[in-house]
């Protein structure tokens, strides 16, 4: 199991090498220039513009820019921001628990929520509650975020006055962060109302980004116990006088769970892409937001190093799933 | 009181165009301690009937008979979780493949664990010394170790051996296998084959075995159900059915048997194959394959004769070797079953 994982692990390098060439010359494939729109209107002298080109180091050659880059990133060093001159790391990791924490959470949502559906579907299938589950995630799916996102605080927040419109957290409560969370640290201060006004402010942020990945693990879940129920392993579990719960949950859904896993690791990349939509709604300050930001202002640095750290939590994910097929499946273990 | 007391047995799947009878009109009655065959071609039905007898069918599948009775009880006035104590418990099966018919995220001691957990309770210390028996009485080497294998890990003997300790497991009154040798290497087949008929006598269990090799008919059962596309033609103790073939499909079944087709160059076979959902004939379902179909027989579906133990569905049963249709005049000549060469015997 270690050497599975270290094989895993070195599979990563090349791809992790890549990201960091693509996050390089992807911003600096945009049109614009960080030195003149801080200059804005007014305009720059050519003189004070050769001035903060070689001050920021943009006057060397691409091949040496990225090379620097490289080698502050093996010291994880990402630069500073153009903008706040704060370093790049400080900057994400004081913004990315409010994202992953509003990933888990819509995740989560998508989890409990799809899997059953999927699982109930595909035992029903053919029948009315099939294809309403069925019809109702393919309709999850195709909906646009922001849209779904902006009619769901007409309905909830506007019209109903059910749940908040922005934010995190109510403004009654100041939590002390601790660990980002809202919600683990308004339980760290032993506030129970900013842990409630905390799960409330998730609420409609959640179910607006888990809503594609529901979709999306609803049909998978479907179609892989569909696949699996047909098994002969299934038929022995029958033959075998156990109830139909049992070989549902126990040995169909366990074998069907492989692609699943897949799938929820998928949407991971899905769910921090989501998320840029999400923030920008729901005003949630995280990285979606900040990137946003980063980019509109021709951020160099905090551009690619956003990129970059967001590339790496993928591939984490998708090596934790790859870890997560050998505790599921033995044959792949051995 | 017959242990196992089927009669009319038929099953229709819905397809998407319309039923599908693929079992109509099949009668088993087993006694305890009896072996019994059923043979056929592929396509023939055996095990559909035998899934339907264990309810292990898909929904689209409507499964009638006029008589469906385990040790008295009406399999089809039971609930679901009254049928359930008697699948596994008194009545239990195994399959062709039984590489794919083990789960392959469980290790063979959970899944054999799970079946004695089932019926037969006990704690987990019986549980496990009573698993460890059962694969030493299945002939599986080191069973301590093997308990704790994944399917992956065996071949398909063991895989196989495995099954039926997981089937005998909780001392079934019936075991039914279905195919269980096909999917075998030709030497681990024989000791499958063995390894059941030792539970058997051991065990005094009854028996099912469906195949289509008329030689392990021969070395196992007592009696034989013959089924040709869904319909029960011929229903015979062993040596009576070897002797005396009643129904045309047998006597070319038995012919194509290498050790009874004598002196002959070539092997006899029977032209075409089972007739599937779209192409079945209209009169005897055989008719097109059989060297005594008459007008007669390509027109109207045959009955069992009353009286005729066999319950043959033919129009001209045959006698002694000896078929009475009036087609039967031009084959007779080239007929290996008038040949003296019978050496396969029960």
């Amino acid at each position: 199991m270690f050497k599975f994982f270290l094989i895993k692990l070195a599979q990563l390098v090349p791809t992790f090498i890549g990201v960091t060439i693509v996050a390089f010359a992807f911003i600096r494939l945009l049109p614009g220039d960080p030195i003149l729109l801080m200059a804005g209107e007014r305009g720059i002298s050519a003189e004070r513009y050769a001035q903060l080109e070689s001050q920021m180091g943009f006057d060397r050659s691409l091949v040496v820019q990225y090379l620097d880059f490289l080698k502050g990133l093996l010291h994880g060093d990402l630069g500073n921001s153009l903008v706040t001159h704060a370093p790049v790391m400080d900057e994400f990791m004081s913004r990315f628990p409010a994202t992953l924490e509003l990933s888990l959470f819509a995740l989560a949502f998508a989890v409990i929520i799809g899997l059953p559906a999927g699982v109930l579907a595909a035992v029903k299938r053919g029948k009315t509650l099939d294809h309403t589950i069925m019809g109702v995630s393919l309709t999850g799916y195709s909906m646009p975020i922001f849209w779904w996102g902006l009619l769901l605080i007409m309905l909830f927040s506007s019209t109903l006055g059910w749940t908040p419109v922005s934010g995190r957290i109510s403004y009654m409560y100041f939590i002390e962060p601790v660990t980002g969370f809202m919600t683990i640290d308004s339980l760290i201060a032993g506030d129970w109302g900013a842990f409630l006004s905390a799960l409330h402010y998730l609420i409609l942020p959640s179910i607006v980004l888990g809503t594609i990945p529901l979709a999306v693990i609803a049909r998978q879940t479907r179609s892989s116990m569909l696949e699996v129920l047909g098994e002969d392993y299934v038929r022995t579990a029958r033959a075998k006088g156990l109830s139909n719960f049992r070989v549902i949950m126990v040995h169909t859904l366990r074998n069907a769970l492989i692609s699943v896993v897949t799938v929820i690791g998928l949407q991971v990349g899905l769910l921090l892409a989501g998320a840029i939509l999400t923030e920008t709604i729901f005003s949630w300050p995280g990285i979606g937001k900040w990137m946003i930001d980063a980019i509109s202002r021709r951020d160099y640095p905090s551009v690619q190093g956003g990129l970059v750290l967001i590339a790496f939590i993928v591939m984490i994910v998708n090596l934790l799933v790859d870890l997560a097929y050998g505790v599921i499946n033995p044959r792949i273990r051995h | 009181m017959a242990l196992l007391d089927i009669e009319g047995l038929s099953v229709r799947f819905k397809t998407s165009s319309g039923l599908f009878a693929a079992v109509e009109g099949v009668d088993i009655n087993v006694d305890r301690g009896e072996v019994w065959s059923i043979v056929g071609e592929s396509g023939s039905g055996k095990s559909v009937s035998m899934l339907a007898t264990m309810g292990l069918l898909p929904w689209t599948a409507q499964v009638t008979a006029d008589k469906m009775a385990f040790d008295g009880q009406d399999l089809q006035q039971l609930s679901s979780r009254q049928r359930r104590r008697i699948v596994g418990g008194e009545m239990s099966m195994i399959f062709q493949e039984p590489m794919s018919s083990l789960n392959p995220c469980f290790t063979v001691g959970t899944q054999i664990d799970e079946m004695i957990k089932q019926h037969l309770g006990g704690t987990r210390r019986e549980r496990h010394e009573r698993a460890l028996d059962l694969l030493a009485q299945v002939g599986i080497p080191d069973p301590a170790r093997r308990i704790k294998a994944y399917p992956h890990q065996m071949s398909g003997g063991m895989s196989q051996r495995v099954m039926i300790a997981m089937a005998i497991s909780c001392n079934p009154r019936l075991l039914i296998a279905d195919e269980p040798t096909t999917a075998l290497d030709v030497t681990i087949q024989a000791q499958i084959l063995e390894l059941l008929l030792r539970l058997q006598e051991d065990t005094g269990m009854a028996l099912i075995l469906i195949t289509h090799d008329m030689g392990v008919v021969a070395e196992t059962a007592k009696h034989v159900v013959v089924q040709y596309a869904g319909r029960q033609v011929e229903k015979q103790d062993v040596k009576s059915l070897f002797a005396n073939p009643r129904h045309p499909y047998t006597e070319a079944l038995l012919s194509a048997l290498p050790e009874r087709a004598g002196d002959q160059d070539r092997l006899p076979t029977i032209p075409g194959v089972v007739p599937g959902q779209h192409d079945r004939p209209s009169g005897c379902l055989f008719n097109p394959r059989c060297r005594y179909a008459t007008e007669h027989c390509r027109e109207v579906e045959p009955v069992p004769a009353a009286g005729d133990p066999a319950r043959t569905l033919c129009h001209y049963p045959l006698e002694d070797g000896i078929s009475p249709s009036p087609a039967a005049a031009g084959v007779a000549r080239d007929n290996p079953q008038s040949s003296p060469h019978r050496e396969v015997r029960p």
